[in-house]
């Protein structure tokens, strides 16, 4: 086992697998700002424009949230014609996520006090100035936490992308396996054994920490 | 002729192999069946350890949950695929759909099944206690009948996310709807677009009715609110509710 940590875990190979998580990392922060940007328009949009856009908001919510991640992946990947692969693998991972995000912003308007609406109008605010200064606020305050814990999904939903060469994490130590024999590694189970199961314990490390917080600040959000 | 994803002809050579994408659709529906009863036995035995009053019990329901929780499943899946036969256990991919994506899942249908049981207001238990019940009527005829109610709406939400999770058996080529529809479409002449089409429907038909019957559900007990929650645990189910994943 020790030999094993020692192939593997050279400070180059450690420098290359890091560089995945940093991918990992931005490709998660970016997809939940954009979705929540999207999720927001979404959510927005199905809950008070009751016409034809606000059904259509319905609809993209409803597709995306059941049917599969790895199928939207796919599907840009090999039918989109655009942008390169990292762009549109991106691109799967935010029109799914973007559909989970929207009911959370959701739950969080409707959690909303209705006085609210009334007190804005009262003070002589029009329907954007009442989103944007008065129940957007609010409601972003309130969702932090769950979109936190989208953060952690997220980062786990990174990993779908390692089939299509995204040179995130769980794609590099897969690659780092292949490599070793050009390092004059012979690889034997161990081997195998040790990368995936330190990867499995970095992705472990991150996740849990975040998940800690989410929790701490839920339960101050209780207090 | 025109070549573009979505031409006719893609659609008509989809057609007449439409045995290949109904096979794993076929194939899905077995896994998640079996995924979701074993996701269901571990998550209330977790579950119910994670209610008890020893510290150890709790902890083994802690770490049982946040291990599984917090490493992608497709990190597992792999793990299983190319780790385990070096430890002389070679899983088909059948039993990985079933084994590793049931573990997985088990330690979400925990968390919901301990906050259910949290939501129930102690009385019920000291009640229960006070009249004679032992541990196991208690929670046969008091607690569980009463916990059941509230997490139909979140288990079946779980239930969704399991059967959408079962497409990750594609990467390790488990015959299962995702990995049909992808791998017809690249032997196929690159028709990707049908099958994707396709496969997206046949998941939708058996998400979509599980996902609204859960929300109808939701409203409807939640308007009867014949049941007394705390604050915390109305809270804990309702973010379960809208999670995915």
């Amino acid at each position: 086992m020790i030999y094993a940590i020692r192939d593997v875990f050279t400070p180059p190979n450690i420098r290359f697998l890091l560089v995945g998580l940093l991918y990992t990392i931005t490709i998660s922060v970016v997809t939940v700002g954009m979705s929540t940007v999207f999720g927001t328009i979404l959510a927005l949009l199905r809950n008070y424009e009751k016409r034809i856009l606000g059904r259509i908001a319905g609809v993209y919510i409803e597709v995306f949230r059941n049917t599969p991640l790895l199928l939207w992946i796919m599907f840009c990947l090999f039918v989109l014609q655009f942008g390169s692969t990292f762009f549109r693998g991106t691109l799967g991972l935010t029109l799914y996520t973007s559909s989970v995000v929207a009911e959370i912003i959701r739950g969080g308007l409707n959690s909303i006090d209705k006085g609210q609406f009334e007190a804005a109008e009262s003070q002589g605010f029009g329907i954007i100035g009442t989103f944007v200064w008065i129940i957007l606020p609010q409601t972003f305050i309130r969702v932090v936490p769950s979109l936190m814990s989208q953060i952690v999904t997220t980062i786990k939903d990174t990993s779908f992308l390692s089939g299509y060469a995204i040179a995130e994490m769980f794609y590099r130590s897969k690659m780092l396996i292949s490599m070793l024999p050009r390092q004059g590694i012979t690889i034997t189970g161990t081997h195998t054994l040790t990368t995936y199961g330190m990867i499995a314990l970095v992705y472990f490390f991150i996740n849990f920490s975040l998940s800690c917080v989410v929790r701490h600040m839920m339960r101050r959000h209780h207090r | 002729m025109s070549n573009g994803p979505f031409a006719l002809w893609r659609w008509e050579m989809l057609w007449s192999d439409k045995a290949v994408i109904f096979d794993g659709f076929v194939t899905t529906l077995l896994i998640s069946i079996l995924a979701l009863l074993f996701a269901l036995l571990l998550g209330v035995i977790f579950g119910l350890l994670g209610t008890s009053d020893r510290k150890t019990l709790r902890m083994v329901n802690r770490v049982y949950v946040e291990f599984f929780q917090n490493i992608p499943l497709l990190v597992q899946v792999f793990f299983i695929y190319n780790a385990f036969p070096f430890l002389g256990m070679r899983w088909s991919s059948f039993m990985i759909g079933v084994l590793g994506v049931g573990i997985y899942h088990g330690a979400y249908v925990a968390e919901v099944v301990r906050a259910g049981i949290h939501s129930i207001p102690k009385g019920q238990f000291e009640a229960a206690k006070a009249q004679g019940f032992d541990y196991l009527q208690m929670m046969g005829y008091i607690v569980i009948p009463q916990t059941i109610k509230i997490i139909l709406p979140p288990l079946t939400n779980q239930a969704v996310n399991l059967i959408k999770n079962t497409s990750v058996l594609a990467t390790i080529s488990g015959l299962d709807l995702m990995y049909q529809a992808d791998s017809w479409a690249s032997q196929g002449r690159l028709s990707y677009g049908p099958a994707y089409v396709v496969a997206g429907v046949l998941y939708f038909i058996i998400c979509f009715p599980l996902a609204s019957w859960a929300r109808w559900y939701e409203r409807r007990i939640k308007s009867r609110e014949h049941i007394q929650l705390s604050d915390n645990a109305k809270d804990e189910l309702m973010m379960m509710a809208e999670d995915v994943l």
